[in-house]
């Protein structure tokens, strides 16, 4: 008869919620832990393939955070590396097949982006350091909050970027032309990766000095 | 003036602790420190104070240019007369260069100025004066027709970027007036080529070679030698007259502000690379004169303005030999081998600059391991 009945945490409770909104503020993937900073340099030049790209993580982040954990019980430790790999590789496959299917100028203009998501630092480091210690729906909020975290950095590079350096944004023409004609030009430095690394470093620099405890001592 | 001073220290009690308009008062500091000699005393402890302050310094550096800025508005205006077969006379045409550059000055200033101001203000510091030699550098090492929205983002990018995130002067990496020349280069590099720059009214554009792009194409430089030493020839504001740019270079010497070893060994570099080149032989380029490399582009200018800015340079004596050598070898490098990029000399001081800490490092490194070495052999001869 004493069934004991186990308190069940709400889905949304304020520690689910935190898990999902720390990543994209405070413990930002990018401009906080330095990770994926090799990607965001990369595919920012427009505002296009940034935004799939971003997408392309968190549907890989997301899955893979929520299969280890899954499987997180029946990993041996000495082989947990390759079957992390496996999963992601599989899933970066699958997606790089459904761009090439369906968005095939975006997955040329990403080229070897997207099988390069394996590589990316940001996924394994959460399988490693998260889903193969916590439950599967803390895996899903953690891997859909750090991949939302590098999404909005690298749309906001982007933005920039394709803003200052094209004069567009998603493709469209969005400074009149009365500009060109008065003298105004794409710059062009805006294109070149450097920019990328510096106008990540300019967020980085109004993050921390928002936000004081980012700061470190020395 | 008396009455001037009279009316500062009447409303310097707002702008101090408590007054209405404490939050200005690094903006009130520096404008009260730049016309009068502050008059504060030193009341603890016991220090040396030299004649020589920042202030000083940079009023010299200033005052080394204007040879260099005076030759480049004339010969702005020579430039243009002779581009539309016109002799107008040394008076009609200084005027006309004078019109030219000055606004670019005036941008530069005002950019750089006012974001000094605006981020001493926001951090609390005081304003400092080392944008008075970056705000005459800029101008001094653009083309005469560079857009002045162009030289304010420019100005701007070198002064946020290439300073203040680093914390400002004294505390950057690199030389915040090659900053900005770098930016408009990689930014807008159809103004910029560094090649072809403009020399005539932008109603005829008309472009002239520059000895640089002769040199590129394999040409046979059409400037003589003494056309490039003298500066009538087209190129940036402040950079075709090696004359006087040699003239800044002794007033710099002279007071002792800029290092004669890092200028020495700029040219002794580019002249033993330019030599390597003519043994070489393999084509054109490699066969001008080593000596032309010294006279052409931006390469006296860069090795008396630029390299010895002491911030961004080395500091040890050894170092400054290495680092100076390195810029003149790796502008003389840049220019023959790399097509894309003709004037090297931009490059190369910024690449030193990189290195200028590393050399520092290894430098101290070794005459520490020196001198802990020497003091062991004088224990085991104690024992």
């Amino acid at each position: 008869m004493s069934t004991e009945k186990v308190k069940r945490e709400p889905l949304f409770s304020t520690k689910y919620r935190k898990l999902l909104t720390i990543p994209i503020g405070k413990n930002n993937p990018i401009t906080v832990q330095v990770l994926g900073v090799c990607s965001a340099l990369a595919v920012t030049v427009k505002l296009e393939p940034a935004f799939v790209m971003a997408l392309s993580v968190v549907v890989v982040l997301t899955i893979a955070n929520v299969l280890i954990s899954l499987l997180r019980n029946g990993i041996p430790p000495r082989i947990r590396i390759i079957v992390q790999l496996v999963v992601i590789a599989a899933l970066v496959i699958l997606v790089d097949q459904v761009l090439k299917a369906f968005a095939y100028d975006v997955s040329k203009q990403l080229s070897v982006f997207v099988g390069l998501i394996i590589t990316n630092c940001i996924i394994m480091g959460r399988l490693e350091a998260f889903a193969m210690a916590n439950k599967p729906w803390d895996s899903f909020l953690d891997g859909l909050g750090n991949a939302a975290g590098y999404g909005v950095i690298l749309i906001i590079v982007a933005f920039f970027r394709e803003l200052l350096g094209s004069g567009t944004i998603w493709g469209i023409q969005v400074i009149p032309q009365g500009f060109y004609d008065f003298g105004y030009k794409d710059n062009g430095l805006m294109i070149l990766p450097p920019m990328a690394l510096i106008v990540v470093g300019v967020i980085i620099w109004v993050q921390r000095s928002r936000n004081k405890e980012l700061i470190e001592e020395n | 003036m008396k009455s001037f001073r009279r009316y500062i220290d009447k409303i310097k009690p707002q702008f101090e602790k408590g007054g209405k308009f404490e939050k200005l008062h690094s903006s009130f500091n520096a404008f009260e420190t730049f016309l009068f000699v502050p008059d504060t005393v030193t009341k603890s402890g016991s220090h040396i104070r030299d004649a020589m302050e920042m202030k000083r310094a940079m009023s010299v550096v200033v005052l080394a240019t204007i040879p260099a800025l005076l030759f480049g508005m004339w010969n702005v205006g020579f430039q243009h007369f002779l581009s539309i077969g016109q002799d107008a006379g040394l008076w009609t045409e200084f005027l006309f260069g004078f019109i030219q550059v000055l606004p670019i000055i005036v941008v530069s200033y005002v950019v750089g100025l006012g974001i000094e101001f605006a981020f001493a203000q926001f951090r609390g510091h005081e304003v400092n004066e080392g944008f008075l030699v970056t705000g005459m550098l800029i101008p001094l090492i653009v083309p005469p027709d560079t857009p002045l929205w162009m030289v304010a983002v420019a100005t701007a990018f070198a002064v946020i970027i290439g300073k203040e995130v680093f914390g400002g002067t004294g505390m950057n990496i690199l030389n915040p007036a090659l900053t900005a020349r770098a930016f408009l280069f990689f930014a807008y590099p159809q103004d910029m080529s560094g090649d072809k720059v403009w020399i005539a009214d932008k109603a005829d554009a008309f472009s002239g070679a520059t000895p640089l792009g002769d040199a590129l194409v394999g040409d046979p430089i059409s400037a003589s030698v003494s056309d490039m030493f003298f500066g009538f020839i087209p190129g940036s504001i402040g950079e075709t007259s090696t004359l006087a740019i040699l003239i800044g270079a002794a007033i710099l010497l002279f007071t002792g502000i800029a290092s004669w070893r890092i200028m020495l060994s700029v040219f002794v570099g580019g002249l033993l690379m330019g030599l390597i080149f003519n043994a070489w032989g393999m084509n054109g380029y490699m066969n001008v004169p080593a000596y032309t490399h010294l006279i052409m582009g931006g390469f006296a200018f860069g090795a008396v303005f630029m390299a010895t800015d002491p911030v961004t340079a080395t500091q040890t004596s050894r170092g400054k030999y290495i680092y100076g050598f390195l810029i003149g070898f790796l502008a003389v490098l840049v220019r023959v081998l790399n097509p894309a990029y003709p004037e090297g000399m931009m490059l190369a001081i910024l690449f030193m600059n990189v290195f200028a800490p590393l050399i520092d490092h290894y430098i101290v490194q070794s005459n520490i391991k020196k001198r802990l070495k020497r003091l062991k052999t004088i224990n085991i001869e104690l024992k």
